[in-house]
């Protein structure tokens, strides 16, 4: 149990951290984005509901850190056509709580998030539950983990290819 | 109200070498698509292992209508339409479960899932009423393929079997890449939606000229070597089956590799599980034989695309809106396989897809081209002049010729000109 002090402090460096991450994404800045991930990083986009197995079910995104990776290179390269031109994008993030600490030392955070696309298709609002597992590396705190739970993820969903 | 186009108005829109803007854009088009295509020709609807038990059920659709596919009591698989007899209203509202029996909630109206009305509320209110006429409305003929259930509206017409004619091989290609001779739909599906007409998406699914400049990026960057398939030099074939169906033949390139899985991008030596049950089940030599060809890459017209590692459902729902559900293929008995299988094909496909986002972005950026009124066409004459017939005598040509595209447009048209 941290005590009150701790607890704030630690609440506003993860509030900077997922307000930074939340910019980041708005703003396209894809090696800085990806530079926050720890080397084991999981980045999870469910479908159909929010505890389904990813291991055996398909999900939207489900990147170990090698594949964020790729995600990223692919994106750099300037010729992923659906980002090409790039989505404009704002989004707010809300509702940041600490959960219950892991014994791994790892920090838990959930968010709500509302962003607005617009896109050559048209304008797209997306809703999520997002939760965290951070950890501080070398005195900074990276993702470890970021699962992003649509709030319709079991519709039918338009192409989803900025970073949530 | 929608007009039917004239017959005679197919011969204008539809040419050899070319098709009507308006066939992708044009509302009373897409009405009379619904009639004389997805309410009348074999539709693919959902697979057997998607029910494995008695009174399992799931969602389909077969275009907007929604369609509840059931295995009854007696293990009969059953096309349900999701409408009560009684006023209209869905009696199932969950993508899938088990039950014996679907209540309506409007008036409490009771369906087996063989679609007999069991029950009403109140009956003393129906009296002399014959409950036998008063079922969920079905699809007229279902009937199913080594475990892929199709369903057709028409009473009468050519069976599944004449439907798909030459196109069945390539399903028995795909059934025996499993050690135990089966595909399981079980990762459960990803709905990816455009705004764009779905044959855009019927079109491009056997199109090989698109990969070298829509899938450039990922290419560039992935250790993959799909992107050398698709070359100018690729000795991989287009194929048209007739009927609608259409084929990139790969195993030309993958028998020049001769190298067992590498149409999987792995080798036997990383899936040694996979590769001794095949063995048992095949012998060595056909074995290899298999893995080496790989799962084959075709287009079952109207909706139903088999790409290697997965399987695409086309569901139109608009003129310019409508859903690729998607799903990784696995196979019975081969259980490293399917890990793979899913994780690739997670990578690759639905609204995050490395691949399909970018084909999906295509699909929009063509409709919206197509209002644009000039040049009224759609070019589709590549490689007319070197298209030659296979020994089977089915049209091929170079991997990144149009044979697809018009042998698409011709069955269409036979299809919406008929009465």
């Amino acid at each position: 149990m941290l005590s009150r002090e701790s607890s704030a402090t630690l609440m506003s460096a993860v509030m900077a951290f997922i307000y930074k991450e939340a910019r980041l994404q708005d703003e396209h800045r894809y090696e800085a984005w990806e530079a926050l991930w720890t080397d084991d990083g999981i980045y999870w986009v469910p479908a159909n509901g929010a505890n389904i197995d990813p291991e055996k079910e398909m999900s939207i995104i489900y990147d170990n850190r090698s594949r964020i990776s790729l995600r990223i290179k692919q994106l750099l390269t300037g010729k992923r056509h659906t980002q090409t031109p790039q989505s404009r994008l704002r989004r707010i993030v809300s509702n940041i709580e600490l959960l219950d600490q892991q014994n791994d030392g790892d920090i838990s955070v959930a968010s709500n998030s509302l962003v607005f696309e617009s896109s050559l298709r048209d304008d797209t609002l997306w809703a999520a539950r997002n939760e965290y597992r951070l950890r501080y590396v070398d005195g900074e705190l990276r993702m470890a983990y970021k699962k992003v739970t649509l709030v319709n993820n079991e519709k039918a969903l338009f192409t989803l290819s900025f970073l949530i | 109200m929608n007009v039917m186009p004239r017959a005679s108005q197919w011969d204008e829109l539809i040419r050899g070498d070319r098709v009507h803007g308006s066939l992708y854009s044009d509302a009373a088009i897409f009405e009379a698509e619904l009639q004389n295509i997805w309410y009348r020709t074999w539709v693919y609807v959902g697979h057997e292992s998607e029910v494995p038990n008695a009174n399992d059920y799931v969602a389909k659709s077969i275009g907007p209508q929604s369609i509840i596919m059931t295995r009854d009591e007696q293990g009969k698989i059953n096309l349900l339409l999701n409408r009560c007899s009684h006023r209209g209203n869905q009696v199932c509202s969950y993508d899938k479960g088990n039950a014996r029996s679907f209540t309506c909630p409007f008036h409490s109206w009771t369906f087996a899932n063989d679609g007999r009305l069991v029950g009403y509320a109140f009956p003393e209110g129906y009296e002399g009423c014959d409950k036998t006429k008063l079922g969920l409305g079905r699809v007229t003929r279902v009937q199913s393929y080594r475990g892929f259930v199709f369903g057709s509206f028409a009473a009468e017409g050519p069976s599944l079997e004449e439907h798909l004619g030459g196109a069945a091989e390539t399903i028995d290609r795909l059934v025996r890449t499993s050690p135990e001779g089966e595909v399981q739909v079980s990762a459960g599906f990803l709905k990816h939606r455009v705004k764009a007409n779905w044959k855009f998406i019927l079109e491009n699914e056997c199109d090989g000229y698109h990969p070298a400049f829509v899938h450039s990026s990922i290419f560039n960057v992935a250790d993959s070597a799909i992107g050398t398939l698709y070359g100018g030099k690729s000795t991989a074939v287009t194929r048209d089956y007739g009927n609608g169906h259409t084929e990139i033949d790969l195993r030309p390139e993958f028998r020049k590799r001769d190298q067992p899985l590498s149409w999987f991008g792995t080798t036997a030596e990383r899936l040694p599980d996979y590769t001794s049950r095949m063995n048992a089940a095949y012998g060595n030599e056909q074995a290899r034989e298999i893995m080496i060809d790989g799962t084959p890459h075709v287009m079952i017209f109207p909706n139903l695309f088999i790409a290697e590692i997965q399987m695409f459902v086309i569901q139109p729902l608009a003129v310019d809106d409508s859903v690729q559900h998607v799903t990784a293929l696995q196979f019975k008995g081969a259980p490293d396989m399917n890990r793979r299988l899913r994780q690739q094909t997670m990578g690759s496909v639905g609204p995050a897809g490395l691949l399909l986002a970018d084909d999906s972005e295509m699909y929009e950026r063509c409709h919206r081209g197509v209002l644009a009124r000039n040049p009224e066409w759609i070019f589709l004459g590549r490689g007319e002049h070197r298209q030659r017939a296979d020994e089977h005598g089915f049209t091929v040509g170079h991997v990144t010729d149009e044979v697809p595209s018009r042998g698409i447009w011709r069955h269409y048209r036979s299809l919406m000109e008929a009465r």
